[in-house]
């Protein structure tokens, strides 16, 4: 401390102070630059869904849980290392993810989006309650051996190797999922269904396997979340998919929900003000800044920030 | 005296003009019909006279006063009442509360009274249902009138629009195609229909309809719109002699 | 004159009913028939009922999904306390501030979000819902997360069954009116509603204030029975909770939400050594009544003297 202070007497005081101020702020921005990554996957499934059958899927953040959980143990159980533990999740939630909508949201799909998004609140509550019967509700804690962390030091940012693993993976599979949406047949088909659902069926689209693709894509990505929060946090247990969920569900409704490439934005935005909330104010706070940001956004433009408006016809 | 006076009234959507400097009026009493082609913003008309939409410019006087841009019920209130072009009746209730519901703007009882159950609410409560099997009566749905909106047959669900309608005792009542889907029987009793309400209730009556058979029939007059503009305006007879009404019709069977 | 006169009768019947239930429970808690356990489930059955019937109103009858009912709750139960335990009021005093401040926060949420319709409402009701529980955690006034302790018993066997009564007699008269109509025509088809001269607008925030406010009623009850009120009591799953009464009883049925909250409060006392199992019925409920029967147990319909003859093969 006195040492440091004395460091800090020198000619350029004044100077420094202001670097001081500038680093603490890349630093946040750094740190929030991860969590987004995490609620942009998360984001990602619930605007996916949403675009394709109009269900806000509220289980989807107990989906990132499950993922979570199918991490820990490929990785305490079968001892596979993080990023097999990162694939083994996201196959076992895509099959997850294709019977939740088969045995829950597909018998709905005719009836209103009321009794669809109470469903969902029900598999939601399906889900967290499963897993602390079979589990027990206790935290379970990521193993460190798996991941063992490192510290960097660039120009006076502390960068660990978590966040260049989850912003890389995140990265990589934010470029994959573009690539089928733009590229592939599938990605044709899930946004011809987005936009006229009859008209896809009339060109010969299988509208209950394209569905079925997105849920599987959009858990899939949830699941790569799901891990990338127990490297983060350390922790898991089975309510975990509640806070991140509905947070990036608001990263979904911020960057315009049914938009992809908003997702991703959204979610990153999310991330950083939350990192910057708690760094600079108060964390108590930080889950409420979540909630603040969503009914701003529903109430000034609720198509959000790249939504077009519609009208109701009569 | 003219009762609805419309001046260059314009609404476009996403650029398009769905309805172009339109002019119009009605007089009281009169029975009018807007027809033209699939498309020609028929329904949009309506949805501006009545606030379902908001105009771009223009203004819509209706008794002396403007009305543009109100609010749906604030525009009822002032007396005009309307029809569905796809029927939107409240399906999981009955017809007798369909027509109740209309009634609701001239409640006779308040809210305390209604909490507290006053003999002013019970009272209440008998008028209200007194005229709405009036309305009932005059539209032939008395004896359904315990049975939910979306079991009645297709033909009377479009009666119990317009019954709905009148409950809200208006000046003008707007009608937007009544007899779509009817037979020559049923169109012909509506047409009756028509003409006895305008005559119980010294209604004005503006009306959307592709049947000519009922537009030439009860009409008075005739306005044409094609493409949001009003092409000809006139008499049953100068409108079925009108070369540019010929043509715009023409024109669309040949498309 | 004959038709009024039987309906007196019915309406003295009815009175006798009301007040032989109330009086044979008053009776059995002072001659002691009624240990704690009994008292505490009773309790919950009458508070849960008022919670049930005030959200059908708003999710039923007018069709608004709120899952933000706990919040309401919440501001009630804080408001009650701060009457009785700091002010040192009365608790009649408190049952009204309940009431007043839950109203008016549910008119203060509900002007701007009822304008947002279906699943965007849901979410936006849920998020007011864990801002008032957030923002009860940072008040230290209350004690923060911790909450307050040590609140006076004062919710007793009359004030909770009357208050009970109160809330279904006003829900009830207010929907067998001609307002009552108003609502319900919001839910069946809201344009057609608005053309018809009901300000539909009015009549989406008459309801979600009034739901509100007997939310409050259930906060104050609440508070004044089980000792200790924390923000974390009224978080979104205690809104679920009640969600979960409304739709097994059937979205529009006053009857239906009664049923339905007995029943769950039942169920909640069978298994409250297996909260996990209780949850995972809740959710089978949920999931399982929106895929076989969405109408609920008693859909739109009421049990009432009619079905009550009709079942029984009684005649007009």
């Amino acid at each position: 401390m006195a040492t440091g202070e004395a460091l800090l007497q020198l000619p350029f005081t004044v100077n420094k102070g202001e670097v001081a101020i500038m680093l603490e702020f890349v630093q946040q921005l750094v740190n929030g630059l991860s969590l987004g990554a995490i609620y942009a996957l998360i984001a990602l499934g619930y605007t996916m869904v949403y675009g394709i059958i109009m269900l806000i899927n509220f289980a989807h953040g107990d989906i990132m849980m499950v993922g979570a959980f199918v991490g820990f143990y490929s990785i305490t159980l079968l001892g596979t290392n993080i990023v097999m533990a990162m694939i083994f999740a996201m196959i076992a939630c895509a099959v997850l993810g294709v019977v939740i909508e088969k045995v829950a949201y597909r018998p709905l799909r005719g009836s209103t989006r009321i009794a669809a998004l109470i469903t969902a609140i029900g598999m939601s509550l399906f889900l967290e309650y499963m897993t602390i019967f079979l589990l027990g509700p206790q935290q379970k804690v990521f193993p460190h051996s798996a991941f063992p962390l490192k510290e960097y030091n660039a120009m006076g940012l502390l960068i660990t190797n978590k966040d260049i693993f989850i912003i890389v993976s995140a990265v990589v599979l934010m470029i994959i999922l573009q690539y089928i949406i733009k590229m592939t047949k599938t990605g044709k088909a899930m946004r011809a269904v987005s936009v006229d659902r009859e008209a896809a069926v009339l060109m010969g689209i299988s509208v209950d396997k394209t569905i079925s693709i997105t849920f599987a894509i959009g858990s899939a990505l949830a699941a790569a979340a799901g891990v990338m929060v127990g490297v983060y946090y350390n922790t898991i247990n089975p309510l975990m998919g509640i806070i991140p969920g509905l947070k990036a569900f608001v990263a979904a409704v911020l960057g315009g929900i049914g938009i992809v490439p908003g997702a991703m934005v959204g979610g990153f935005v999310m991330g950083i003000l939350e990192t910057f909330v708690s760094g600079y104010g108060s964390s108590l706070y930080r889950d409420a800044v979540a909630f603040g940001v969503l009914i701003l956004i529903l109430l000034i433009k609720p198509t959000g920030l790249f939504g077009k408006d519609t009208g109701e016809k009569v | 005296m003219i009762l609805l006076e419309i001046k260059k009234l314009n609404k476009s959507f996403g650029g398009l003009s769905a309805v172009l400097d339109f002019d119009f009026y009605l007089k009281p009493k009169e029975l009018v019909g807007l027809i033209g082609p699939n498309g020609a913003g028929k329904t949009t008309v309506f949805n501006l006279i009545t606030g379902v939409y908001k105009p771009d410019s223009g203004s819509i006087i209706f008794n002396g006063r403007e009305i543009a841009g109100l609010a749906p019920y604030n525009i009822c209130a002032r007396g005009i009442a309307r029809t569905f072009q796809n029927i939107r009746l409240f399906n999981d209730l009955t017809v007798l509360d369909n027509v109740k519901i209309a009634a609701h703007k001239n409640v006779p009882y308040g809210f305390l009274s209604t909490i507290f159950r006053t003999p002013g609410f019970f009272s209440g409560e008998k008028q209200i249902e007194q005229d709405a099997l009036r309305f009932l009566e005059i539209f032939k749905l008395e004896n359904k009138k315990h049975e939910l909106a979306k079991n009645l047959p297709y033909g009377e669900q479009r009666r119990l629009e317009i019954a709905r309608a009148m409950a809200t005792q208006p000046t003008l009542l707007i009608l937007d195609e009544p007899a779509a889907g009817m037979n020559p029987q049923e169109t012909r009793e509506l047409m009756m229909l028509i003409e006895q309400i305008r005559e119980e209730f010294n209604l004005t009556i503006l009306l959307i309809e592709h049947d000519m058979s009922l537009v030439m029939g009860v009409c008075e007059r005739i306005y044409v719109l094609d493409y949001g503009q009003i092409i000809a305006e006139g008499l049953p007879e100068e409108i079925r002699n009108n070369k540019e009404v010929i043509e715009a019709y023409l024109g669309e069977e040949v498309v | 004159m004959q038709e009024s006169k039987h309906k007196w009768i019915r309406f003295c019947g009815e009175v006798l009913i009301l007040v032989a239930l109330f009086t044979a429970v008053q009776y059995a808690i002072t001659a002691g028939l009624l240990n704690m356990y009994y008292q505490i489930n009773l309790t919950s059955m009458c508070i849960n009922i008022i919670l049930a019937v005030s959200l059908n109103l708003i999710n039923g009858f007018t069709g608004q999904l709120s899952l933000g009912h706990a919040g309401f709750m919440a501001v009630g139960a804080y408001s009650a306390v701060i009457m009785t335990q700091f002010l040192g009021q009365p608790f009649a005093i408190g049952i009204i501030a309940a009431c007043v401040a839950a109203a008016i926060a549910g008119f203060i949420i509900g002007v701007p979000t009822l304008r947002l319709k279906g699943d965007y409402l849901a979410i936006a009701t849920l998020a007011f819902g864990e801002i008032i529980r957030v923002v009860l955690m940072n008040i230290d006034y209350v004690n923060g997360p911790a909450g307050v302790v040590g609140i006076s018993k004062l919710t007793t066997w009359p004030v909770l069954y009357w208050s009970m009564i109160i809330t279904i007699l006003v829900v009830v008269n207010l929907i067998n009116s001609s307002y009552g109509r108003a609502i319900v025509s919001v839910r069946e088809d809201e344009v057609a509603a608005e053309l018809m001269g009901i300000n539909t607008t009015r009549y989406k925030v008459i309801a979600f204030v009034i739901g509100a406010m007997f939310a409050g009623l259930a906060g104050a009850l609440y508070a004044h029975f089980f000792y200790i009120i924390k923000p974390e009591t009224f978080n979104f799953l205690k809104s679920f909770d009640i969600l979960v009464m409304v739709v097994l009883g059937g979205l529009g049925s006053t009857t239906g939400a009664i049923i339905a909250a007995i029943f769950i409060t039942a169920l909640t006392a069978a298994l409250q050594s297996f909260p996990a199992i209780r949850m995972i019925l809740y959710a089978l409920i949920l999931i399982i009544v929106m895929i076989y029967r969405p109408q609920g147990l008693m859909g739109n319909k009421e049990f009432s003297r009619e079905t009550f003859n009709r079942i029984w093969g009684g005649r007009k």
